[in-house]
């Protein structure tokens, strides 16, 4: 018995009518981990979370959170999980307290029995509880929608991408709560399609067309990242990237932000001669060596 | 039991806060049977007409005090040349032109027999025909009371007499009719949108991941509903007897229980609808044309069953609303009780049964 781990899911796989959405899933939750599944749109995330969730049947495979299978044994699992749709899941023509209150006497308690648990994500929002959800920010409503999922107090919460669309600011408040409720003890399954989330997380696995391409910390993923890895800059950046492409020696380039990060096929770039190469087109060049981010891994990783 | 009554409050809330939902509910009963009371209607009064008489003599002059003396006709104007009769009905308000023939009693008295031209306009072909119907019943009548008093050894008298409905008053077909066609709409289409809006909203994933059982979610949608199609029912009763005049006959209780098993048949109905549909678009179209056009158009409320072609027959035969409106009818008019309508109440229940035995087959407890 490997009791230590909630969710199990072994080679699952999702087909819509001709399209494979998931095509072999393997991972696992321990209890009290923060785990994330990180990827663009379209990686298949949804469609696992649903799965585990019980709203959709596996193709094939078999899923499991605390050892209860998803096909046969839903209803044990429906009591014993938050759950965060992508979606903003909430009924709109109801205040944050009726909201708050129809959830938690949907699974038999009551805010007030539970407002321990809330208190830190609720608080933030308690000041427009008779607002109406619908007329919420964009942050305030994923609060709501977490204090909703974790009104009963449950022994897992999975969030499908409850950051997309979120303001900057919101989204690190998020992530706060999400650590303090793990530090409660709670399991959580994330998805996002946030790179830079990835290091949030206790481990992570990138997931890319249904597939799951590498999975463990983020440090150790970014350590795995074999080569090095330098950041360019110049005053003319799209010119940069067609310029660099044309380089015989670069490998990949990828924009980050107002820096390209950049590869070597020999490993080993050497400044000045870069720099010449670079010079008729480009002024103000900069090239610094960095260590690789996740989002490094998951570029590399795909082109595998 | 908890989770059940804070899903019903939630429920209520929904229907509440919207103010097209309420207009619906509670507008519309009102509007729809004042509409059908006051403007649609068989009943013809203060038809205007004009008279043209050429011969101006005792007979003539008796005839026209007999018309007018009636509630149907007014004499808007009286003609006295033929170019005057083209000018009459152009002038738009006038339906109707009768026209004696000179030395009208005269003839009447030499011949036995004189002649009345009805001129009717039929630009409006069921009113003309009415008219026209009117003006010559009432001729008959004079000529047969007045002019034939035992000057023949022989007469067939048809009398007729009318049941149930003596002044042949249209709100006895209406009354019924809306009844059907406003608790149809409340009850089905309404639960088939709120339930559909679930799915729309994506509330309804929400709701799946619960330990609500699909049997809660279907039963806390319906009952505010169950609620509001009653009181719309009173409202229609009480507006029918109060301002038309419309009898009850029968026992109140016994109409008011067939009532409220037709509204479960229109909420099983919409329940079934939702089930197949994953949008209010959708919910709301298939109500639509699966349920308000058939209960108006074959469930005899507007046009007589009677006169249709044989398939639509066959259609109007399985329309729920068919039965309920004869079942009203009965119960109110005729004051009947069960041992007259239990086929049709009878016919009720099992399409409930039916519909909810697909519905709970039906309902997902996932998303696919």
């Amino acid at each position: 018995m490997d009791n230590e781990y909630i969710i199990e899911v072994k080679d699952l796989k999702k087909s819509y009518d001709k399209v494979e959405a998931v095509k072999g899933v393997n991972f696992s939750v321990s209890k009290g981990e923060l785990f994330g599944l990180i990827g663009p749109d379209g990686a298949g995330k949804t469609s696992i979370f649903r799965i585990l969730t019980t709203l959709l049947y596996p193709s094939s495979g078999e899923a499991t959170i605390f050892g209860y299978n998803v096909v046969a044994d839903y209803k044990k699992i429906r009591n014993n999980i938050g759950y965060m749709p992508q979606r903003f899941s909430l009924y709109q023509d109801l205040s944050v307290i009726e909201n708050l209150e129809f959830f938690a006497q949907v699974f038999g308690t009551t805010v007030e029995q539970n407002y321990d648990l809330i208190k830190d994500i609720y608080s933030q929002i308690e000041p427009f509880k008779n607002r109406l959800a619908g007329k919420l920010s964009g942050g305030m409503k994923q609060k709501l929608a977490l204090s909703c999922a974790l009104i009963h107090s449950p022994d897992v919460l999975i969030l499908d991408e409850p950051t997309t669309g979120v303001d900057a600011v919101s989204r690190k408040e998020f992530w706060e709560m999400l650590i303090r409720l793990k530090q409660k003890g709670i399991t959580i399954l994330v998805s996002t399609p946030y790179m830079d989330e990835a290091n949030l997380c206790d481990r992570v696995g990138l997931i890319q067309d249904g597939k799951i391409m590498t999975i463990n910390t983020p440090h150790h993923i970014t350590a795995q990242f074999g080569r090095k890895l330098w950041e360019v800059k110049s005053d003319n950046i799209y010119r940069l990237i067609t310029d660099l492409k044309q380089i015989d020696f670069v490998d990949t380039v990828y924009p980050f932000g107002e820096f390209l990060h950049i590869t070597s096929k020999t490993n080993e770039i050497d400044d000045n001669k870069l720099k010449a190469l670079l010079q008729p087109n480009h002024t103000s060049i900069k090239l610094n060596q960095i260590n690789a981010n996740i989002e490094d891994c998951f570029m590399e990783l795909m082109n595998k | 039991m908890k989770r059940f009554l804070g899903f019903v409050k939630k429920e209520f809330n929904h229907i509440f806060r919207d103010y097209r939902t309420m207009l619906i509910l509670f507008g519309m009963p009102i509007a729809q049977i004042l509409i059908f009371g006051y403007v649609v209607s068989n009943e013809i009064k203060d038809i205007r007409i004009a008279i043209y008489d050429k011969s101006k003599d005792n007979v003539t002059q008796e005839i026209t005090n007999k018309l007018l003396a009636s509630d149907f006709f007014i004499l808007d104007r009286n003609i006295i040349n033929d170019s005057q009769i083209e000018e009459a009905f152009k002038s738009g308000n006038i339906r109707e032109v009768i026209i004696f023939e000179p030395h009208f009693a005269e003839k009447l008295e030499r011949e036995g027999k004189a002649g009345i031209q009805i001129l009717a306009d039929a630009s409006d072909a069921n009113t003309a025909n009415i008219v026209s119907n009117y003006t010559s019943a009432i001729v008959k009548t004079y000529m047969r009371n007045e002019l034939m008093k035992g000057s023949f050894p022989y007469e067939i008298e048809t009398k007729i007499q009318i049941l149930y409905n003596k002044e042949m008053k249209g709100v006895y077909m209406f009354v019924p009719g809306t009844m059907a066609l406003i608790l149809m709409l409340v009850s089905a289409m309404m639960t088939s949108i709120s339930i559909a809006r679930e799915k729309e909203m994506g509330t309804m994933e929400v709701l799946l991941v619960s330990p609500l059982r699909p049997l809660h979610i279907v039963l806390g949608k319906v009952i505010p509903y169950i609620g509001l199609a009653f009181v719309n029912a009173l409202v229609i009763i009480a507006l029918s007897y109060f301002v038309f005049g419309m009898p009850i006959h029968g026992s109140l209780t016994f109409l008011l229980i067939e009532t409220l098993l037709f509204i479960l048949m229109a909420l099983s109905l919409g329940i079934l609808i939702s089930t197949a549909s994953n949008n209010q678009m959708v919910a709301m179209f298939i109500s639509m044309f699966a349920l308000m056009l058939p209960t108006m158009l074959l469930s005899g409320f507007i046009f007589p069953i009677e006169n249709m072609p044989k398939v639509l027959q066959w259609l109007s035969a399985i329309m729920p609303a068919k039965y309920f409106i004869i079942i009203v009818k009965n119960i109110m008019i005729k004051g009947s009780g069960i041992a007259v309508v239990w086929k049709e109440t009878l016919y009720l229940i099992g399409l409930t049964i039916l519909f909810l035995a697909i519905s709970v087959k039906k309902f997902k407890v996932r998303l696919e």
